[in-house]
């Protein structure tokens, strides 16, 4: 097992989930304005998970992502200018504004990559695992997916084939108790989606998913069992997702006192107290500052950016050359 | 120049690619140590081990996940779907995750895979082991779509298209596994993306794929007999689609008769027809005839099962059809 992060470490977990939760805040704000296109799926209060469990990994692994993605993007070091730009659909975004909030890659920190087709992106992370087995390459990939995702069968076939082979891949279930509108008691037939680990021979493990160190934790120990070929685990990392489905969503059927009872959870007012209580509330506030900042530069550079030109569809449908 | 039957063909190739890159890995249902219900990988695991040569469960979306997911990252899978009747269980993978990513990620990956598939009725497999499904790939941007009709074409166009960067379907015929051609020996490729006249004329063009191929070539023999010359167009690549090789030949012929083992309505045909009609309009004597499955499932019996596909004697006649009404 690795050392707890350094109390500079915590920080740096702090400000990315800071990052993370004004960059959709921002959002929030231009979606209202007219300014972003189609539906937005916001993590508020899940910002935990994804900077926890990318902070386990290193430069060469690999993330698939979700429809939710925002925190995993950070967290594996996507540049937050391109990434909004990315959102905005500008030219200068990760994937040069074609893919979307939902489909952001960036293949120089190892993000491939957002998937909106809930639990499609599993099957594809089996077989970026097997690349890493069959070339010996010591890397892991770390597939995040949610409880709507765990109830697709491609969800089944990726954990048996991971097991099967012992591929290096961490399953990272990010349960934030809704699938879309409808509550996990009415899609799930248990309620802990760890105990199915069982069910493919590796271990499961639960994990308070608004507490990033321990989410840090259980990734860490999943991806050093990955890393010395012993196969898959299965995170199951327990939080909430504080705002609805996405921006079209409008509401109604989280119950008030369920969101009540998690709004005290909510993982960064938490942290901040910890790292205020060990580096001083000046230290907190001035990284809340840089995160504020880091967004603000984010959003400028997005809207200054250009548009892509029309002229690039007309590169046609294929890669050319030799493969 | 050996005479191999066409599963010998694609083994031939595949071995081939393997031996020369190792960086192809097959895997599939009964790929590894039965050598796939076809035999095309018949004592390949022996060869390359388990691991190049994998047999997976029968799991269609992680076969065809796990070709996207390896190839981006560096391995050149050759993935079996045993019938293409199984494809629609893995179709999120091509529609959604093949298709898309190269493109939506920005030119970040690109996806060298093959998925290796089977179709075709006649051989009384039943409605759900019998269809031909290759106008539901072809509608897919970005994925190239092979159906080889000879041995020579098995082994050339499945080299070429594991060589090729972009995801290729590439679906072979349950009944032209054990035809038999010339077939060069050696590294041998053929271009993806070109048709081929399989055999020259000049009073029809008859434009097929696949075993239709061979039925078409029946079909221009007893045209032949008739003082009928029949031209048929091999298309070879479905998508994409070679559109000068079959538009000369029509604008040539002025008469033409498309024909597709799969579906007629919204079928491969459909689409062959309405290009022809583009773009060669003006050389038309005769409305582009379109042959294709009867719009049904497959039925078990045989009489019933042959009923419901073309075959020589209706292309013959639908190209007998074209001349007299290019004539009246």
């Amino acid at each position: 097992m690795q050392n707890a992060p350094s109390l500079e470490m915590q920080a740096e977990l702090y400000m990315k989930m800071q990052v993370v939760r004004l960059l959709e805040e921002a959002i929030g704000r231009l979606h209202k304005e007219g300014r972003t296109r189609g539906p937005i799926h916001r993590c508020d209060g899940q910002e935990a998970v994804g900077i926890g469990a990318t902070a386990a990994l290193e430069r060469e692994d690999i993330v698939t992502s979700t429809h939710r993605g925002h925190a995993h993007y950070v967290g594996k070091g996507v540049d937050t200018g391109r990434l909004m730009a990315e959102i905005m659909g500008r030219a200068t975004g990760t994937c040069r504004g074609r893919g979307g909030h939902m489909l952001v890659a960036d293949r120089e920190v190892g993000l491939l990559g957002g998937c909106g087709i809930v639990g499609g992106a599993l099957p594809v992370a089996v077989g970026q695992a097997l690349a890493f087995q069959v070339r010996r390459q010591p890397s892991v990939v770390l597939a995040f997916y949610g409880d709507g995702a765990a109830q697709i069968g491609a969800c089944h076939e990726a954990m048996n084939a991971a097991a099967l082979w012992k591929l290096p891949l961490v399953f990272l279930c990010e349960h934030n108790l809704y699938g879309l509108t409808v509550h996990a008691r009415a899609q799930s037939s248990v309620a802990d989606l760890a105990s199915r680990a069982a069910g493919y021979g590796i271990p499961g493990e639960i994990v308070d998913g608004n507490d990033v160190l321990a989410v840090h934790a259980a990734t860490a120990r999943a991806v050093q069992r990955a890393r010395r070929g012993e196969g898959p685990t299965l995170v199951e990392a327990k939080t909430y997702r504080l705002l609805g489905f996405s921006t079209s969503d409008v509401g109604g059927y989280q119950p008030a006192e369920e969101v009540a009872a998690w709004k005290p959870r909510d993982p960064i007012p938490n942290m901040a107290a910890r790292l205020a209580a060990e580096l001083g509330a000046d230290r907190v506030a001035a990284l809340d500052a840089d995160a504020a900042a880091e967004v603000e530069r984010a959003v400028a550079f997005a809207l200054e950016s250009p548009l892509p030109a029309i002229g690039e569809l007309d590169a046609g449908e294929y890669v050319k050359g030799a493969a | 120049m050996a005479e191999l039957r066409y599963a010998e063909a694609l083994h031939a190739a595949l071995l081939g690619e393997m031996r020369r890159d190792p960086s192809v890995v097959v895997f599939g249902e009964d790929v590894g140590v039965y050598g796939g219900v076809f035999k095309v990988t018949r004592d390949m695991q022996a060869e390359f081990g388990p691991e190049r040569v994998r047999d997976t469960p029968i799991s269609e979306q992680v076969i065809a996940g796990m070709a996207v997911g390896a190839s981006m990252m560096g391995l050149k899978p050759v993935a079996e779907i045993m019938y293409v009747d199984f494809l629609p269980l893995c179709l999120d993978q091509l529609l959604n995750q093949a298709s898309v990513l190269p493109f939506v990620w920005g030119d970040q990956v690109t996806l060298p895979f093959v998925l290796r598939t089977q179709g075709g009725a006649g051989a009384g497999a039943g409605a759900q082991h019998s269809k031909s499904l290759e106008a539901m790939v072809a509608h897919i941007p970005g994925i190239k779509v092979v159906m080889p009709a000879t041995p020579a074409d098995a082994k050339g166009l499945l080299a070429a298209a594991i060589r090729d960067p972009n995801p290729v379907v590439f679906i072979e015929h349950k009944f032209l596994y054990n035809t038999r051609g010339p077939v060069p020996d050696g590294e041998h490729l053929v271009e993806i993306g070109k048709a081929a006249i399989a055999r020259p004329g000049s009073d029809v063009t008859i434009v097929a794929s696949s075993r239709m191929v061979l039925e078409s070539l029946k079909a221009a023999e007893a045209l032949a007999a008739e003082g009928i010359s029949a031209e048929v167009v091999d298309i070879r690549t479905l998508r994409p689609l070679d559109t000068e090789t079959i538009v000369g030949s029509v604008r040539r012929t002025h008469r033409c008769v498309v024909v597709n083992e799969g579906w007629r309505f919204g079928g491969y045909g459909a689409e062959l027809a309405a290009t022809i009609g583009e773009l060669a309009f003006g050389w038309l004597d005769a409305p582009v005839a379109r042959l294709g499955a009867l719009d049904m499932p497959v039925p078990y019996s045989q009489p019933l099962e042959l009923a419901t596909i073309p075959d020589a004697a209706r292309i013959a006649a639908a190209a007998r059809d074209a001349v007299r009404a290019g004539h009246g």
